[in-house]
């Protein structure tokens, strides 16, 4: 289908086109999905040169922890550890910024002025801390999506009881007000929704969630916002929509994502609230049509998924792992592309409760409650979108999320097939 | 999901597979790959089958994987039994 180059045939000076020849293959993003991406290729048994680039200077490391055990004040860096890239064989390029694209002729500038030709590219370059918009005081105030700022968030809590308050409702706001408050200190989580993680696990398991808390010892402050980070040089509190004050030594904004597309500007690739693909993780254009030889994977990408009419950003671990493995499937396969029509499965540990969800909780519009029992910290809710499950949670009964992943694993392998990308870019 | 293999096997030798039961906190996602190798208990603990079907070495492989805690290792001994 889709090829680069022409060569003219000695035989009546025919032009055919060749098949596309993939030899180097480039990967943008150095974390989860691009590593996955690296050891995908060799596993797939591509040979030839592949060169790993991340922003940050770590070799790519395990971030879920960031925001539970790695906080405690004699983690270990092991906690990190996402295996060893050597044997791999990758040229890798840690603290380099990829600055531009141009997928025509197929190089990636960085920001040294650099330039790195592909015949091959996976866009894994994820998500940052969505930042304060407001003026932000010059000390105490934290973000926690990479190691440098959970190193620095665990520094500034030694030595003592700190006061802190965690601002923001999903995942991170949530896990890193539960690990501080067992650390022993005084954490206020301040969400803007009626519970904790309320988007992302609806009312029933957020109030769960919001039981588990509470029985800790931190104020949830629900329904609110802040307006404003009060101090100049250090932190001194957060001042509230309701016109309170609260006092806080520590701040943590956990305030959700930014999609880490900004160098794509202008490249021709499709930026809709992340890199948008298709089914089967090719990139596409503005008008909708895949671009050769690009894929993407992991938090920075939106997708189609037939349980839902709009494209969905999938923005947890295993979404990562099994979408850069797709990803490379349809790289070294063009013309047979793998589909990528994930059983989402992501999960959370706050105070010792695990809790495991599959599918697309946030899009449900209902929800069925199958155990609710905070004391017992056990917890079965499914969810439910016109008329079919779409998505469960469970709370320390890992066991019962097997059934219904199962559930929809079957249902999702006999679907139709997805639409195309004219029925994609129709819905936006 | 489905994985072409790098190479079918065709001797079909053995598999080993230990779960460092240190390191998993049953996040379920080798049950979710291999059912029929991994399963918990009514504790949630994971079991396992340490030496499945040789023919399952591709869900054995995507099943390690997707271990966010990286406990699963295994082995494929070309020494068949």
């Amino acid at each position: 289908m889709t090829t680069s180059s022409r060569h003219r045939m000695a035989d009546r000076g025919a032009v055919v086109e060749s098949p596309h020849r993939l030899d180097h293959v480039v990967v943008v993003g150095a974390s989860l999905a691009g590593l996955t991406a690296a050891r995908a290729l060799r596993e797939g048994g591509h040979a030839g040169p592949v060169t790993l680039i991340g922003l940050e200077t770590h070799p790519p490391y395990d971030r879920p922890p960031l925001s539970k055990d790695f906080l405690l004040p004699d983690a270990s860096p092991d906690l990190l550890d996402l295996g060893s890239t050597a044997g791999l064989q990758l040229t890798e390029l840690y603290g380099q910024r990829a600055s531009a694209l141009d997928p025509r002729r197929r190089v990636v500038r960085m920001e040294d002025g650099t330039v790195v030709e592909f015949d091959g590219l996976v866009i894994a370059t994820g998500v940052g801390a969505r930042r304060w918009s407001g003026r932000v005081p010059s000390s105490g105030v934290h973000t926690l999506r990479t190691w440098d700022d959970a190193h620095a968030l665990r520094a500034s809590l030694a030595p003592g009881r700190r006061r802190v308050v965690v601002v923001g409702g999903g995942f991170i706001g949530s896990e890193t007000a539960a690990t501080l408050c067992v650390l022993g200190h005084h954490v206020t989580l301040i969400v803007p929704e009626p519970a904790p993680m309320y988007r992302a696990i609806g009312d029933e398991a957020a109030r769960f969630v919001e039981q588990l808390h509470y029985d800790a010892g931190v104020s949830v402050v629900t329904d609110t916002r802040v307006l404003e980070l009060v101090g100049d040089a250090h932190v001194r509190g957060v001042l509230l929509d309701s016109g309170d004050e609260l006092e806080a030594e520590i701040v943590v904004l956990a305030l959700g994502d930014e999609h880490h597309t900004q160098w794509l500007t202008g490249s021709g690739v499709l930026v809709d609230r992340g890199v948008v693909t298709d089914e089967h993780a090719r990139v596409l254009d503005a008008a909708g049509t895949p671009i050769p030889h690009i894929v993407a994977a992991g938090d920075v990408t939106r997708f189609p998924h037939p349980d839902v009419e709009e494209t969905i950003s999938i923005g947890h671990w295993s979404n990562a792992v099994e979408q850069a493995r797709v990803a490379v499937q349809t790289l070294l396969d063009p013309d047979r592309p793998t589909n990528y029509r994930p059983v989402a499965s992501f999960w959370s540990h706050q105070y010792g409760v695990r809790l495991r969800a599959v599918g697309l909780p946030a899009y449900a519009d209902s929800v069925e409650v199958h155990e609710f029992d905070p004391q017992g910290r056990k917890l079965e809710v499914t969810y439910h979108r016109n008329g079919h499950m779409i998505g469960a949670l469970t709370a320390n009964r890992a066991a019962r999320i097997v059934g219904h992943r199962d559930t929809l694993a079957t249902r999702l392998s006999s679907e139709l097939p997805l639409r195309g990308a004219e029925g994609l870019l129709s819905t936006r | 999901m489905s994985n072409q293999p790098a190479e079918p096997p065709t001797s079909q030798p053995r598999i080993t597979i230990d779960v460092d039961m240190n390191l998993c906190e049953s996040h379920g996602q080798c049950v979710f790959a291999a059912p029929d190798i991994f399963c918990f208990d009514d504790d949630d603990v994971l079991q396992y089958n340490p030496t499945p079907d040789p023919a399952r070495w591709d869900d054995v492989v995507l099943a390690a994987a997707s271990c966010p805690v990286r406990a699963i290792r295994y082995s494929r001994a070309e020494d068949a039994a």
